[in-house]
């Protein structure tokens, strides 16, 4: 690692001060410090914030608002989050190990940085994300892993969270702040695409900091699911996932929610599918069905045409289940 | 400001590129500590934070300043094991034993997650708070410690039987 000075700050116009002129904020560290020792990343300056609000709070409006120092695995075993929005602490918990689960804070979460293998590789390969405007290896190269929606010619990498999938299906509110002052950011734009500036990951502007995450009320959360496909059956990242919630009445869909992880540059929304779904019958037809709708700008690259079939069958088996459980 | 490791004041390194593994290993020489992949895939280097099981490659040590952090030195020693230790040696939990000081620290803690009722990805009803400790269960939870010489059934076997947890097949 280069060297840099730390600096730990408990509240977020500490830390916002303490960032002014490019220091990186430092959360539990599972991502950030890995990318530092693989010299991805040289920051001058740390300010760890994994100080910040701990707490769980249930506001006036029925909202859930999270500290972005609020670790992983507390969120996962809180009490409103299991049983309002189970979606959020299975998401967690199919999620890398419970250490990582200890360490990563909800705000880091969201921070998280691509594991496009092209990204890493600092000596041997091209990456827009890394060295803007030098090209992109993993186009041509190894690309099982990479995105088939929402990909430019620039970036094909994809999110890497389990979290931030179950966020954008529940239309989740990003608190952060900045020398400029405190602002909300929908969850839907908190995340960007590639376009031609890979480099751009979020909405946040320079030493802006997240300090906590909103869950609004949403009845149908707590019927809801998460279900993730990988390489292994534990401690491994997303090939597919799907976050999702479902109400049907009188055999039609009244309501949905569906977000996909492992297919894009940010957690995918399936606002195409939610569209196709309400009002049709809830059979495993039209769960293809919508899922089609979704998937027909989907391009594939040379490795992952295979994901296009299993998101398609990973959103109808967790409609189904939600379907047949009751919705 | 000090860390506490396994009950004795150490003032953190000068240099914040130190992570908490380096730390304990370079600095204190409590080398029971492995380094495996130094990049959070493994689980060798799993120490206890104020109760937490945490990797320390991707700790810096200058966040756990102020942290009461136990090792494999402060579970056991050669004559005095830990309930665990001696259940790894009983139910064969090892062949090459270098990532068994983070089997073990990993295992001590996650028993107090199970008792807590935290969930895990193969728990049927997340919203139970009382959680049955199948061995489903613990391979989950354990999933964190890669073992490359395969000892994972002994590793299930001397955790059930060190903490009293009975488990169906």
């Amino acid at each position: 690692m280069t060297p840099f000075t730390y600096a730990r700050a408990d509240a977020p116009d500490a830390a916002v001060r303490l960032g002014e002129g490019g220091a990186r904020f430092l959360g539990g560290g599972t991502n950030l410090i890995d990318l530092m020792r693989e010299r991805v990343e040289a920051p001058g300056a740390l300010v760890d914030v994994s100080g910040l609000s701990q707490a769980i709070e249930e506001t006036a409006e029925g909202s859930l608002l999270i500290g972005a120092g609020v670790r992983n695995t507390a969120l996962a075993e809180h009490g409103l989050v299991r049983t309002r929005y189970p979606l959020v602490t299975r998401a967690i918990v199919a999620g890398a190990s419970a250490q990582i689960r200890n360490m990563a804070t909800v705000g880091g979460n969201l921070m998280q940085r691509t594991r496009c293998t092209y990204f890493y590789d600092v000596e041997g390969s091209r990456c827009n994300k890394r060295s803007p405007g030098e090209g992109c290896d993993a186009r041509g190269g190894f690309n099982r892993i990479h995105a088939i929606l929402g990909a430019s010619e620039a970036c094909v990498a994809t999110h890497p969270s389990d979290l931030c999938v179950a966020l954008a299906a529940l239309d989740a509110v990003v608190h952060v702040e900045g020398a400029g002052g405190a602002r909300t950011i929908p969850f839907g734009n908190f995340h960007l695409l590639p376009g031609e500036t890979p480099d751009r990951e979020t909405a946040l502007e320079p030493g802006e900091l997240i300090k906590a995450v909103e869950l609004p009320p949403l009845p149908i959360a707590a019927h809801s699911r998460y279900r993730k496909v990988r390489d292994r059956a534990s401690y491994a990242f997303a090939l597919i996932s799907v976050a999702a919630a479902l109400r049907v009445e009188g055999g039609k869909v009244a309501e949905v929610r569906l977000a996909l992880g492992g297919v894009a540059h940010r957690p995918w929304r399936a606002h195409a599918a939610e569209a196709a779904l309400v009002g049709a019958p809830a059979s495993e037809a039209s769960f293809l069905a919508a899922a089609d709708a979704e998937l027909v700008g989907a391009v594939p690259l040379r490795d992952n045409a295979f994901k296009i079939e299993l998101a398609r069958r990973t959103i109808a088996a967790v409609l189904s289940d939600l379907s047949e459980a009751g919705a | 400001m000090a860390l506490i490791v396994n009950g004795i004041e150490a003032p953190p390194p000068a240099d914040p590129r130190v992570s908490l593994l380096d730390f304990l290993r370079e600095h204190l020489h409590l080398t029971g500590t492995k380094v495996g992949c130094n990049q959070g895939a493994c689980g060798a280097c799993t120490v206890i934070v104020d109760g937490r099981r945490v990797l320390s490659c991707l700790t810096l040590a200058v966040q756990a300043d102020g942290a009461s952090v136990t090792t494999i030195e402060g579970l056991g020693t050669p004559t005095a094991l830990h309930p665990l230790q001696a259940a790894f040696v009983e139910h064969d939990g090892l062949q090459c034993g270098y990532c068994t000081p983070g089997q073990i620290c990993s295992a001590v803690a996650m028993v107090e997650e199970l008792r807590r009722g935290v969930p895990s990805n193969v728990t049927a009803d997340v919203a139970a708070q009382a959680i049955a400790a199948t061995r489903e269960e613990l391979r989950e939870r354990m999933s964190g410690n890669l073992c490359r010489c395969g000892a994972h059934n002994g590793i299930i076997a001397a955790i059930e039987d060190a903490f009293g947890l009975e488990t169906a097949a």
